[in-house]
């Protein structure tokens, strides 16, 4: 049987329904960063909702991975960024995860060496007591079990993260969001190096994980994009270029010019 | 099956307890006085191993600098045997012959034995805690924690001996008559330390074996291999790493301080650079992510050295140049991992003459994490 997300056990897993799921908003306001000189992301703003699956795409250079590393704190930023009215900027990285944003990593950063059971565990328990922390795990916490099911992995539950497949690896990184209860989700290009089954499937993921949540997915392919995008933000230079649904955004002249131009062209 | 590997797994646990238990209580009876207080030694040596096996080998912190912990509870030890050899208000010899006679007031509270012991553990705590979270909250890591580490404990060592008038200087303290009312003398006594050190030993063992089987230790091997991905999971890297610091500090401290009434001295070079790099060599020949190869890499490295010393005085350094090199080249993780290495060897050699299909890679990478890391 070939490990593949499950999305009936999804609906189990982020059914807990909390009214303030519907007031979160990932809000961005005149975001600049720049490395020694170089403007990287220059006056970006945005809203993203929750419901929303927003796609933020660029060509390379844009700005989309840094504006990405600026609201997790990885770079130094001016501006503004709040979530459900928490200011992230200046605070450290692990206390943004505290405030329910996640983000994910271009390439599939998980604990290789550790269980798969091991790295769900982990992500789902930086609200542990030390105490906790000092005994082993007895039982699976049900919020690992459902986001086991969710991704598709409870077959290879106690296999080393490391000998996942790379699709599996972005579902695992997908489960650990899910079970770390994050309500905010950056995720860097989740579908990179897939095959197109995978992206179908991690596509159809993500939508139903949408529906709750605040999404962010930075993508080049062109194609999901067409498929699953809610809403899009063109980066261009550091600055958005367009924003709207994909129709809208494909039909703009300014975009076809910088972006898809060059993905026409080369189709 | 769960179940059953469980069972497995504290039955084994209880097969090596029962082992080093038996092995403890046997040893008296086949080694010389000599050769046992040499065994207490190694045990003390060997519960610095321990810490850095927990603090390298499972947190990737490479402590070059353990020496600094071992000095601290050794000093302290030998501070407190020294003000009860001379009795109250008495003044230790070499204070009266090269200093003014007068006992420093740092020395005072190492009078009382119960303030002794607990300044044992908390002054390396204290310090370990401090200067691991200055460290790793700052996120000083790899080469230059170990740079760090190496240069503190060659200034500590440093200033032993410029403070001779009341550290002893270079020849460090020595000359102990009596152990919290004991005499050193007695050779029951001596085999009750060594008794001592055992027992602290195995406890040590127990407890990082705790450590690394609970959540804590699966989260420090996840620092150690991803730690900017720990800190997106929503963990502070710097505390899991300075908890587990602070550990190996304490377990150098104690083994320090059983070390000065067992061997009788310590001094500068009992804890300067070179021994801090030599309390690696033992860890690494065993294998640093297992529970028991820095333990018993560590008293058997010794051993040999000893031993190969006492025989052949000039050929020690050369032993152990080329020990270093067979096991870094063939066994990077240590000796402890000569069992699943002889199986990878033993199926490769089966499937050249069998000419079978090499089992499946998934399959042999996912046993390996049971051998490695959890024994």
């Amino acid at each position: 049987m070939t490990p593949k997300p499950d999305l009936q056990a999804l609906e189990k897993a982020i059914a807990a329904p909390r009214g303030e799921f519907h007031r979160d908003y990932l809000q961005v306001k005149d975001l600049r960063v720049s490395f020694d000189g170089f403007v990287a992301v220059d006056g970006v703003d945005l809203v993203v909702t929750s419901g929303d699956l927003r796609f933020l795409i660029g060509p390379n250079g844009a700005g989309k991975t840094t504006l990405i590393d600026a609201i997790t704190g990885l770079a130094k930023a001016t501006g503004s960024a709040t979530f459900g009215g928490v200011e992230l900027l200046g605070m450290p990285s692990h206390k943004i995860v505290r405030a329910a944003v996640g983000r994910t990593f271009q390439t599939a950063s998980v604990i290789e060496e550790l269980s798969v059971l091991q790295n769900l565990d982990i992500a789902a328990g930086m609200g542990r007591k030390s105490r906790e922390l000092l005994r082993r795990r007895k039982i699976v916490p049900t919020e690992v079990e459902l986001a086991l099911e969710t991704i598709g992995l409870t077959g290879l539950v106690n296999a080393p993260a490391g000998v996942l497949a790379h699709g599996q690896k972005q579902w695992l990184e997908i489960g650990m969001l899910l079970v770390q209860d994050a309500r905010c989700l950056l995720l860097d290009e989740p579908v990179a190096g897939m095959s197109a089954i995978e992206r179908e499937q991690t596509g159809e993921l993500l939508k139903r994980i949408g529906e709750q949540r605040t999404v962010v997915v930075v993508e080049h392919d062109m194609e999901f994009l067409r498929n699953f995008a809610n809403s899009v933000t063109v980066l261009h230079q550091g600055k958005v270029l367009a924003e709207g649904t994909v129709a809208e955004v494909q039909a703009d002249p300014k975009v076809i010019e910088v972006y898809l131009g060059e993905t026409h062209a080369a189709a | 099956m769960k179940t059953m590997l469980s069972a497995y797994q504290k039955s084994s646990l209880w097969i090596w307890l029962a082992i080093a238990v038996a092995a403890v209580a046997i040893a008296p009876l086949l080694l010389s006085d000599f050769r046992l207080s040499l065994l207490a030694k190694y045990m003390c040596l060997a519960m610095v191993a321990v810490g850095i096996g927990l603090a390298w080998g499972q947190g990737g912190m490479l402590t070059l600098g353990q020496g600094l912990f071992f000095g601290l509870g050794g000093y302290m030890m030998a501070m407190h045997l020294k003000l009860t050899d001379v009795g109250p208000g008495g003044v230790p010899d070499f204070m009266m012959l090269y200093g003014n006679g007068e006992v420093p007031g740092w020395w005072e509270p190492f009078r009382s034995p119960v303030l002794t012991v607990i300044l044992i553990l908390v002054v390396p705590a204290a310090t370990a805690f401090l200067l691991g979270w200055a460290v790793f909250a700052r996120r000083v890591r790899g080469a230059y924690f170990a740079i760090l580490s190496q240069a503190l404990v060659a200034a500590f060592s440093l200033w032993l001996v410029n403070q001779g008038t009341s550290t002893g200087g270079f020849n460090g303290l020595t000359d102990f008559k009596g152990f919290f009312g004991y005499s050193l003398k007695d050779p029951a006594n001596k085999r009750m330390l060594y008794f001592i050190a055992a027992t602290v030993l195995i406890g040590m063992v127990l407890l990082t074996r705790q450590i690394m089987r609970s959540r804590f230790g699966e989260l420090l091997v996840a620092v150690r291999d991803q730690e900017n991905r720990v800190r997106f999971l929503g963990y502070n890297p710097a505390i899991i790493k300075t908890v587990a610091y602070t550990i190996a500090g304490i377990f150098a401290a104690i083994g320090g301080a059983l070390f000065v009434p067992i061997v009788g001295i310590i001094s500068p070079k009992d804890v300067g650079v070179t021994p801090s790099i030599l309390f690696l060599a033992g860890v690494v020949i065993g294998g640093r992510t297992t529970l028991l190869g820095p333990v018993l890499g560590t008293i058997a490295l010794r051993f040999v050295e000893t031993g190969l010393s006492e025989t052949y005085p000039a050929f020690w350094t050369y032993f152990q140049g080329a020990l270093f090199i067979l096991v870094i080249t063939f066994l990077p993780q240590g000796v402890a991992t000569l069992g699943p290495w002889l199986k990878r060897m033993a199926e490769r050699y089966r499937y050249r003459r069998t000419k079978k299909p090499a089992p499946a890679r998934a399959a042999e990478t996912i046993e390996t994490p049971q051998l490695v890391g959890r024994t």
